[in-house]
């Protein structure tokens, strides 16, 4: 199954946030790391997390540092706020809500989305 | 090896300017982190690399996703600091040979003052301003695109001999004082410069049929810029004249003496280094403006040769009307040239082809209209110096023709 484009879009956001409220964490591991929990469903285009990760610094949802990979490489780090997880805590609200309605309704194969974030 | 392509990937995707240095950096360690776990996963260096750079994706999209994040990247593009992340060191030093010229042309035309030619007052000299204000300028635009594209010695030295012969010519000709020979050699002589300054821009390949192209192409976005600049510099002399007025004092000796003279001089500079350092701002505007122009200008010119054909009147033009249309013709030939320049050589010939088909054929209407009135010129002239009667059907090839 191949998950819409706008989907990915619409869920980047609490998707980064969620993996980031399990530590600190940088761009490559994070792409790594939805492959993990998604069983390789979720496909992201690499290059488009880091715009997103950008964005989500402005607003102030995560705090990036500039550390060294283990390799010597300049690696930026980032890191969850507060606000952060109030995001997070927020949107994850909002996708059961959407979930729930999708469940509820009649229509069978809805079931099929995939549960919880 | 993989060095190498990375280095390549990341100029490439510099060049997008809405993504920066640090950027860079940050993409450059994921590709390096997906390149080393495929190296791991058993592939080879090659295919590591070129699976590990899809993964990124379409750089265009990347680059547009950058710019609407940071839409504030692309305008900041225009003020003169470079960004943090930048090596600015070559752009400063271009910006400061800029300036340091651009002041250099303003004190330049100063100089003729302490020798007793003045520009304002009772005793002044205007026709010798108006003969060399060219002279006063263009060479330090040579110069400075002799400086950037690293042009030798001999070249540069060749570069000083139209200056010269010009020099020589303007001030050493038995011109009659405000005559029609004078006001002509002082209109055509900023052209014929003009094609010096572009062997300076071509660093010498002036031969080489793309860097002609690129020079007309960088004349219509100087003449963009050197138009806002004006502009700007219009609101400045308004605003001067006004607060000094307030405080009731007269600054118009600031606005003709100073302001005036010395700021022109530095905005031939200014714009001609802004064209080169801020190209992308520009060079979308160019292509429009011309086209917007264009057509206006075909009507114009078709409803002049409609005109002239309807009344017959070419012969009895006077010659201040055809020092006139010796302009146009040049503002045609400019037009022209810009467009083909802008031009797409892959597209299929269309409308605005056809347009410009109009132009050329006006073009050369217009100067065999020019000839025709060569001779009625001479005799209401108050010299016969063959040079008035050669210019007007010449116009715009006669330019290009009379480097010197």
């Amino acid at each position: 199954m191949k998950i819409g484009k706008d989907l990915v879009a619409a869920s980047a956001t609490p998707m980064v946030l969620a993996i980031l409220s399990e530590g600190e964490s940088y761009g490559y591991a994070i792409l790594r790391r939805v492959d993990e929990l998604s069983g390789g469903e979720l496909q992201w285009t690499d290059g488009m997390l880091y715009p997103v990760l950008h964005r989500l610094e402005r607003n102030g949802y995560v705090k990036a540092t500039w550390g060294k990979a283990e390799s010597g490489r300049r690696r930026k780090y980032y890191r969850i706020t507060d606000r952060g997880s109030e995001e997070l805590a927020s949107q994850r609200q909002q996708w059961r809500v959407v979930d729930a309605t999708l469940r509820a309704t009649s229509f069978h194969p809805f079931q099929m989305v995939p549960q919880g974030i | 090896m993989l060095d190498e392509r990375i280095a390549e990937w990341r100029s490439y995707l510099r060049r997008g300017q809405a993504i920066h240095q640090v950027d860079v950096d940050e993409l450059e360690d994921h590709l390096r982190s997906q390149v080393a776990d495929l190296k791991e996963a058993g592939l080879d260096e090659d295919e590591a690399f070129l699976i590990a750079v899809k993964r990124i994706g379409d750089l265009e999209a990347l680059s547009r996703e950058f710019a609407s994040e940071y839409s504030e990247r692309l305008w900041k593009r225009l003020v003169l600091a470079t960004d943090a992340g930048e090596s600015g060191v070559g752009w400063n030093r271009e910006a400061l040979v800029a300036v340091g010229l651009a002041v250099a042309a303003g004190v330049a035309i100063k100089i003729p003052e302490l020798f007793g030619v003045h520009l304002n007052g009772p005793d002044r000299d205007v026709s010798f301003y108006i003969r060399n204000f060219s002279l006063f300028v263009l060479p330090f635009l040579a110069g400075f695109f002799a400086w950037k594209r690293g042009m030798e010695f001999a070249g540069r030295l060749w570069l000083m001999a139209p200056f010269m012969a010009a020099a020589l010519v303007m001030n050493l000709f038995p011109f009659t004082p405000e005559g029609h020979t004078e006001l002509l050699a002082a209109l055509h002589l900023p052209m014929a410069l003009w094609l010096t300054v572009g062997v300076a821009y071509a660093g010498g390949a002036w031969r080489d049929h793309d860097q002609r192209m690129n020079y007309v192409r960088f004349s219509g976005e100087w003449f963009i810029y050197f138009a806002l600049i004006a502009l700007g510099g219009g609101v400045l002399m308004g605003t001067t004249m006004f607060i000094f007025g307030a405080i009731g004092l007269d600054a118009e000796f600031l606005l003709n003496e100073w302001i005036l003279p010395c700021g022109v001089m530095g905005a031939v500079i200014i714009a001609g280094w802004l064209v080169e350092a801020k190209q992308s701002v520009i060079e979308n505007m160019a292509p429009v403006l011309t086209l917007l122009f264009t057509p206006l200008f075909t009507l114009v010119l078709l409803a002049f040769l409609g005109t002239m054909v309807w009344t017959g009147s070419a012969i009895d033009v006077e010659r201040e009307v055809l020092i006139g249309f010796d302009l146009l013709l040049v503002v045609v030939v400019g037009l022209l040239l810009y467009a083909i320049s802008a031009r797409d050589p892959q597209a299929e010939p269309g409308a605005f082809d056809g347009v410009q088909l109009v132009y050329a054929l006006d073009y050369e209407s217009g100067g065999a209209a020019a000839a025709n009135s060569g001779p009625h010129g001479v005799e209401h002239g108050d010299q016969v110096l063959g040079i008035d009667a050669a210019d007007a059907p010449e116009a715009g090839r006669a330019d290009r023709a009379r480097r010197t």
